[in-house]
């Protein structure tokens, strides 16, 4: 049964990146060394290393609980507005470290976006939720034809065109998160975190969804939080799986292997990968 | 099946005595509004709203002097609560860290309890001694009334804010104040509003902070605030120790304007809310 499974998914993944090209690894966007995070004094991922290349979609996979939102809310210093959160070791962002104490988080937001699981529009109309983060950001110039590309970059262009004006809560789930992508796309970060976006959409909206981070790896760096295996190995070049350690009743995050998709979803070096993409576990 | 029975039994009466309990309530509130109106519709005619007091001693007159200042003492008092009051209420909720938003919450609510009559006498020791009584001193007492009810009400309002709206803004790379004034504030509008429109209701009717400040007050219609404005709550407790009885039912009519004034505020803050709430949810 598990081996039927197995069989599947191997070809699933080899047909989806068949045309997938060899991945580019020499500009590495993010470096991370190191990396503990913790809530307290309960570390929620300890010791990740991990680099992240520029234009290319890397997915962060694992189990509920096994600290990836955690990890990738410290990559745009999110984390920093929980009480009581701490990293310790260093994310290297083009060379330069991300919580060294120069370093304004609101700036690294700034250049590094994120959509989250719930798609969050502000209750204003769907222009002004593009419109918004350019105005009070300085960039004026154009705001419409900055809006119109920000709704284009993310597929929504045609569906609101004529109702720009309407409230965005009137948009449909998926609308709004594509909303919520062009929103982020806008402002013009170097890189789009996503933090599970198609988890709340059905599968239509998810597709489109996923077409459009095809679409986005031209442009931007995604980084891309997922508990659906498939959706990793439908839009991942890279993917990171991450699982729990559980040591004297303390469960930690770790990152147990990181690799190209391919890799990762038909030959994974650690068993515990294997369990869990072969639906063993988690 | 007997027991069973018995549970029904006391169900059955808890819930009358309940219903019986909220029933006396409204019934409070339906004898005092109609006693009121009883004794003092009598004197409501277009001259009692727009002629002012008549001389000591003279028949008719009205209480338009007192309308016009306590219309006036509300206003100062709300333009000096509402900026301090939206203000604490915007640091305790976005900017203040938990061990000191706690011991604030803490005062405002000490503030809020304050009898009315102390805020009176410290005002009048502040304010009025050495000098004279004004509509300044009765005002700043009003706000200081004013100002935990307001903080409270926004406080309440922008906790209604999701979260998830703040991490949008931030993760834009949007400044925290921004954060307020663009996302924050524009959808808690219609709570603050209610929230000060109530403190207003509450503020018209006190009486004992105004007997210190703002008693002593000429027959007519006074703009000047550095001189004591006339206004209904003082004017109800002089007339009603005055032997004429036509000053008693002008007493009444005055209570039902007060009462009238109350009423529709609330309902005018009901209204606000709903819609409040209606923008947020969409």
């Amino acid at each position: 049964m598990t081996e039927g499974i197995t069989m599947t998914r191997v070809i699933d993944v080899a047909q989806a990146r068949k045309d997938a090209k060899p991945i580019e690894k020499n500009d590495v966007v993010f470096d991370i060394q190191k990396l503990t995070a913790s809530y307290g004094r309960q570390p929620a991922i300890s010791d990740v290393d991990l680099k992240v290349y520029r234009n290319v979609i890397t997915a962060v996979i694992g189990p509920s609980g096994c600290g990836k939102s955690t990890f990738i809310r410290c990559l745009n210093r999110m984390n920093d507005l929980v009480p009581g959160a701490r990293i310790d070791g260093r994310i290297l962002y083009q060379g330069d470290d991300l919580y060294a104490s120069g370093v304004d988080p609101v700036e690294v937001r700034r250049r590094i976006g994120m959509v989250f699981q719930k798609a969050n529009p502000f209750p204003k109309s769907i222009y002004d939720n593009v419109a918004w983060g350019p105005r009070v950001l300085g960039m004026r110039k154009d705001l419409d034809g900055r809006v119109e590309k920000a709704l284009r970059g993310a597929a929504l262009w045609d569906e609101v065109k004529d109702r720009l004006k309407k409230n965005a809560l009137s948009l449909s789930g998926g609308q709004q998160q594509r909303l919520c992508i062009a929103r982020a796309i806008a402002v013009e970060p170097d890189v789009l975190l996503l933090d599970e976006p198609a988890s709340a959409l059905d599968p239509i909206a998810t597709s489109a969804i996923e077409e459009l981070m095809h679409e986005l790896k031209r442009d931007y760096t995604l980084v891309i939080v997922t508990h659906n295996m498939q959706q990793a190995a439908r839009v991942a070049d890279m993917t990171a799986f991450f699982s729990l350690d559980v040591d004297e009743g303390r469960r930690t995050g770790v990152l147990v292997e990181y690799d190209g998709t391919a890799k990762i979803f038909t030959n994974p070096a650690d068993k515990r990968t294997e369990d869990y993409v072969t639906g063993r576990f988690g | 099946m007997n027991r069973y029975r018995r549970r029904r039994i006391v169900n059955r009466v808890m819930e009358l005595i309940a219903t019986v309990a909220a029933l006396v309530a409204v019934a409070v509130l339906a004898i005092v509004v109609l006693s009121v109106a009883k004794r003092g519709a009598g004197a409501i005619s277009w001259d009692f709203f727009t002629k002012p007091q008549a001389l000591f001693g003279q028949p008719g007159g009205g209480i338009a002097n007192a309308i016009v200042g306590t219309v006036l003492l509300v206003l100062m008092a709300g333009a000096m609560a509402l900026p301090v009051g939206v203000l604490t209420a915007i640091y305790l909720t976005e900017f203040a860290a938990r061990r000191v938003a706690v011991p604030i919450q803490v005062v405002i609510d000490v503030l809020a309890g304050l009898p009315t009559i102390v805020i009176g006498i410290f005002v009048y020791a502040l304010l009025v001694i050495g000098h004279t009584q004004s509509g300044l001193a009765g005002a700043f007492a009003l706000a200081i009334i004013m100002l935990p009810l307001i903080a409270r009400a926004t406080q309440e309002v922008l906790l209604l804010v999701p979260s998830t709206l703040r991490e949008a803004s931030l993760a834009l790379g949007v400044r925290r104040w921004r954060t307020v004034l663009g996302v924050i504030l524009p959808s808690s509008v219609g709570g603050i509003l209610t929230g000060t429109v109530l403190a207003v209701a509450r503020a018209a009717g006190e009486t004992a902070p105004l007997l210190f400040t703002s008693s002593i007050f000429a027959n007519t219609v006074q703009t000047d605030v550095t001189k004591p404005l006339p206004n209904i709550p003082v004017l109800i407790f002089t007339y009603s120790e005055q032997p004429d009885p036509a000053l008693h039912e002008q007493a009444w009519a005055a209570a039902l304007v007060l009462m009238a004034f109350v009423l529709v505020a609330s309902l005018a803050a009901k209204a606000l809310l709903a819609r409040s709430r209606r923008k947020l949810v969409g």
